[in-house]
């Protein structure tokens, strides 16, 4: 016997879905099909001298040798915080999942950096490896290394990287932990009893079961990593020094709302809006094959 | 993205308008100072309002200069534009090419009738937002210039006479030596590296920033900065760097921390740090004199110019609301007013007047050299080179050099191949300003 539980009204559905449809259309659409309108234009920011100038705008970028280092920058930084924000995250998790006792006190602890909003982390950790006044900074002298991120480009984006990964671990943490309860202990003690180790156990069993939270993590730390960050960079480095840490969205920001230049800034919010979608399909296409649900 | 927070933002402005209907006409003024300089333009309008009965100003915050501008822009495009909104002066170039938006102030005053004389103004101070013809586009608000601090317990620490600063960069190099090598921890740090150390560098040795008048005389101009003044003058801090003779110390007004705490003998900073710095490290322990110069590029300094911010007004409001923005800024510009301003904050006053009436009232004897900004913004009339910048895309122009100069102080570059390159680059920033406003 079929159990199917039908709508007979045809315009229910409709009505139901409606408001989301109304939000995604004025606040993703909308704005998304304007950002491409703008991104064709040259004008001044109050709007007085507007010109079409078709893909003027885009052409300009790729001459420009500061945004082909913008996106090297966003590589570079997106691949880090991606992967060591899962890599640390999912041996917490581990760790956490096997402790027995005061487990909920060390899970509190290491959920709370996600309360602490982007802008906040990286003024906490700039203070922290302040050169004149940072404790850590002073720590580092202290052993002879020299730390300076307001100079050293590389130091600096180590210093992003470590901040956007701190803010992000709690976030992979739960995930992580949630996707390591529900693995069926039965599996684990079966494999036990065959005789495989805590790490054979950990590689052969728990690594593939947990490969569809992973792969869901990695999309969106991708995507952090790529928007969520802005918060982080702007309140520690503005994409200094020397524009070492200067990734894509922060480009946009700096251009369109620092500069003013709308057309430039909506052209790279255009490509970076390509880039992402490209970036999922991808994702989905050819990373989701090898996972097993 | 861009456009969804374009559009909050002018949602919230049509909101912060709606109330605009009593008996007395509402200007609205938006303004980026907050704190103690923020009160300042309160007590300021305040002093406005009580004067007269018809209009009404009322002051906003709106944060810093860059989401002042942006929620201004946003609100003029959604025709809900402020009367009044505070610019700062890198914006200046691109407010200027705004056509439509924006009503010079000599026209206002002339349509309102209003007397106005710009030459009872400071020269510098006027000329940066003047047309080459001299006339006045914006009314200059809040204006500083940089001038030498020095930290004079780390001079006596290092066997030097505190009350005899340095007034060239040779004597400063070797008095910032001798200071490092008594145990201070840096010499001398610039705040504002691009404002200071290439802008006001220039100004300062009679060298242009730009061609045509720097840029006062049209948009298709080309960056000047990469001469063989600029190029000694950044390698030598580049050399004093290894020592900590000179210490880079972060953009905008980062490096000013590390006087703050003691750490460096000398500083060229705002005029308006006066206060923070004073209060920082005791009014005793602080000098403040003029900015030094390399005696072989001029035989005498040229004159400084000038950074902060002017009011710009906007177009598109009845033009009997535009009588109470004029009348305002004459309000504003009068000697009294502006005179508390400058004993209060630090910035420079727009008028003579002013001055003069700071000097009657004691205020430089009690505060010695809080005279040296408008001394040195007087020192010569200006040339064309010392008159101000107007350059359009500044603000990315001074990313530009910012990024360059950071690549010299990490040693990645040498300061000829930096400054050539952050021309190149700016150039590029310049041609794309003149083909969006052709």
């Amino acid at each position: 016997m079929e159990k199917r539980v039908t709508f007979n009204e045809r315009w229910l559905p409709y009505l139901l879905l409606g408001p989301q449809i109304i939000i995604t259309l004025v606040f993703f659409f909308w704005p998304s099909g304007q950002a491409i309108y703008q991104s064709l234009l040259i004008e001044d920011a109050f709007g007085g001298n507007s010109k079409f100038v078709w893909f003027e705008n885009f052409a300009q970028l790729f001459r420009d040798n500061s945004y082909a280092h913008s996106a090297q920058v966003t590589v570079v930084f997106s691949f880090l915080v991606a992967a060591i924000g899962l890599g640390v995250s999912l041996l917490l998790a581990v760790m956490a999942d096997r402790i027995i006792r005061g487990a909920t006190g060390y899970k509190t602890f290491l959920v709370w950096p996600y309360a602490v909003a982007p802008a906040v982390a990286g003024v906490l950790w700039g203070f922290l490896f302040n050169p004149s006044v940072g404790i850590v900074a002073w720590m580092l002298q202290g052993i002879g290394i020299e730390f300076n991120y307001v100079i050293n480009g590389n130091q600096a984006l180590m210093l992003v990287v470590i901040a956007a990964v701190w803010n992000q671990i709690s976030y992979n943490f739960l995930f992580f932990l949630a996707g390591l309860q529900s693995i069926p202990k039965s599996l684990i003690e079966a494999a036990a009893i065959d005789g495989a180790g805590p790490s054979r156990r950990f590689w052969d069993i728990i690594f593939p079961l947990l490969s569809p939270t992973g792969f869901f993590l990695l999309v969106v730390n991708i995507i952090y990593a790529f928007f969520g960050t802005f918060g982080v960079i702007d309140s520690l480095t503005k994409g200094g020094p020397a524009k070492a840490t200067e990734i894509l969205v922060f480009k946009v920001y700096n251009d369109g709302f620092r500069g003013q230049d709308l057309g430039g800034s909506s052209a790279q919010s255009v490509i970076l809006m390509i880039v992402v979608i490209l970036l999922t399909f991808v994702q989905f296409r050819f990373i989701e094959r090898r996972v097993h649900y | 993205m861009t456009r969804i927070l374009l559009s909050s933002v002018a949602a919230a402005a049509v909101l912060a308008s709606a109330s605009t209907a009593f008996a007395q006409t509402e200007i609205q003024f938006w303004h980026a100072m907050g704190g103690n300089l923020g009160e300042a333009v309160n007590a300021q309008i305040e002093g406005f309002n009580k004067s007269q009965t018809e209009y009404k100003v009322v002051p906003v915050y709106k944060g810093s200069y860059t989401e002042t501008l942006t929620a201004a822009i946003a609100a003029f495009r959604a025709k809900q534009a402020p009367h009044i909104v505070q610019v700062f002066e890198v914006g200046t170039a691109n407010m200027m090419a705004a056509k439509g938006a924006v009503y010079p102030i000599y026209q206002l005053m002339a349509d309102a009738k209003e007397p106005f004389d710009p030459k009872a103004f400071i020269g510098p101070v006027t000329g940066y937002y003047s047309t080459t013809d001299g006339k006045l586009l914006s009314m200059p608000f809040n204006s500083s210039t940089p001038v030498l601090y020095r930290n004079k317990e780390l001079m006596q620490k290092a066997g030097l006479d505190p009350n005899k600063p340095p007034t060239t960069w040779p004597e400063l190099g070797e008095m910032a030596k001798k200071a490092v090598a008594a145990g201070a921890k840096c010499g001398f740090t610039p705040q504002w590296q691009t404002w200071t150390m290439i802008e006001n560098f220039g100004a300062w040795h009679n060298l242009p920033y730009a061609t045509k008048q720097n840029g006062f005389g049209g948009t298709d101009i080309e960056l000047k900065f990469n001469s063989p003044a600029h190029v000694k003058h950044i390698q030598t801090l580049a050399d004093w760097s290894k020592d900590k003779t000179f210490v880079y110390g972060g953009r905008e007004g980062r490096s000013t921390a590390l006087f703050n705490a003691g750490d460096c003998a000398f500083h060229i900073a705002s005029s308006a740090s006066a206060s923070g710095i004073e209060k920082a490290l005791t009014p005793e322990k602080v000098g403040i004199s003029m900015m030094p110069y390399w005696p072989d590029v001029i035989a005498k300094p040229q004159n400084s110019i000038i950074g902060g911010a002017t009011l710009w007004v906007l177009q598109g409001k009845p033009a009997a609301e535009y009588k109470g923005v004029a009348k305002l800024m004459t309000y504003l510009s009068s000697g009294p007013v502006q005179a508390k301003w400058h004993q209060e904050t630090g910035y420079v006053p727009v008028s003579l007047s002013a001055a003069e009436i700071t000097e009657k009232a004691g205020f430089y004897q009690k505060n010695p050299g809080r005279d040296v900004a408008v001394m040195e913004l007087t020192l010569n009339p200006p040339t064309e080179n010392s008159k101000g910048l107007r350059i359009g895309n500044f603000v990315q122009i001074r990313d530009i050099v910012d990024g360059e100069l950071e690549a010299v102080w990490s040693g990645k570059k040498d300061a000829k191949t930096a400054l050539d390159d952050a021309v190149k680059a700016g150039n590029d920033q310049l041609k794309r300003f003149e083909a969006a406003n052709k």
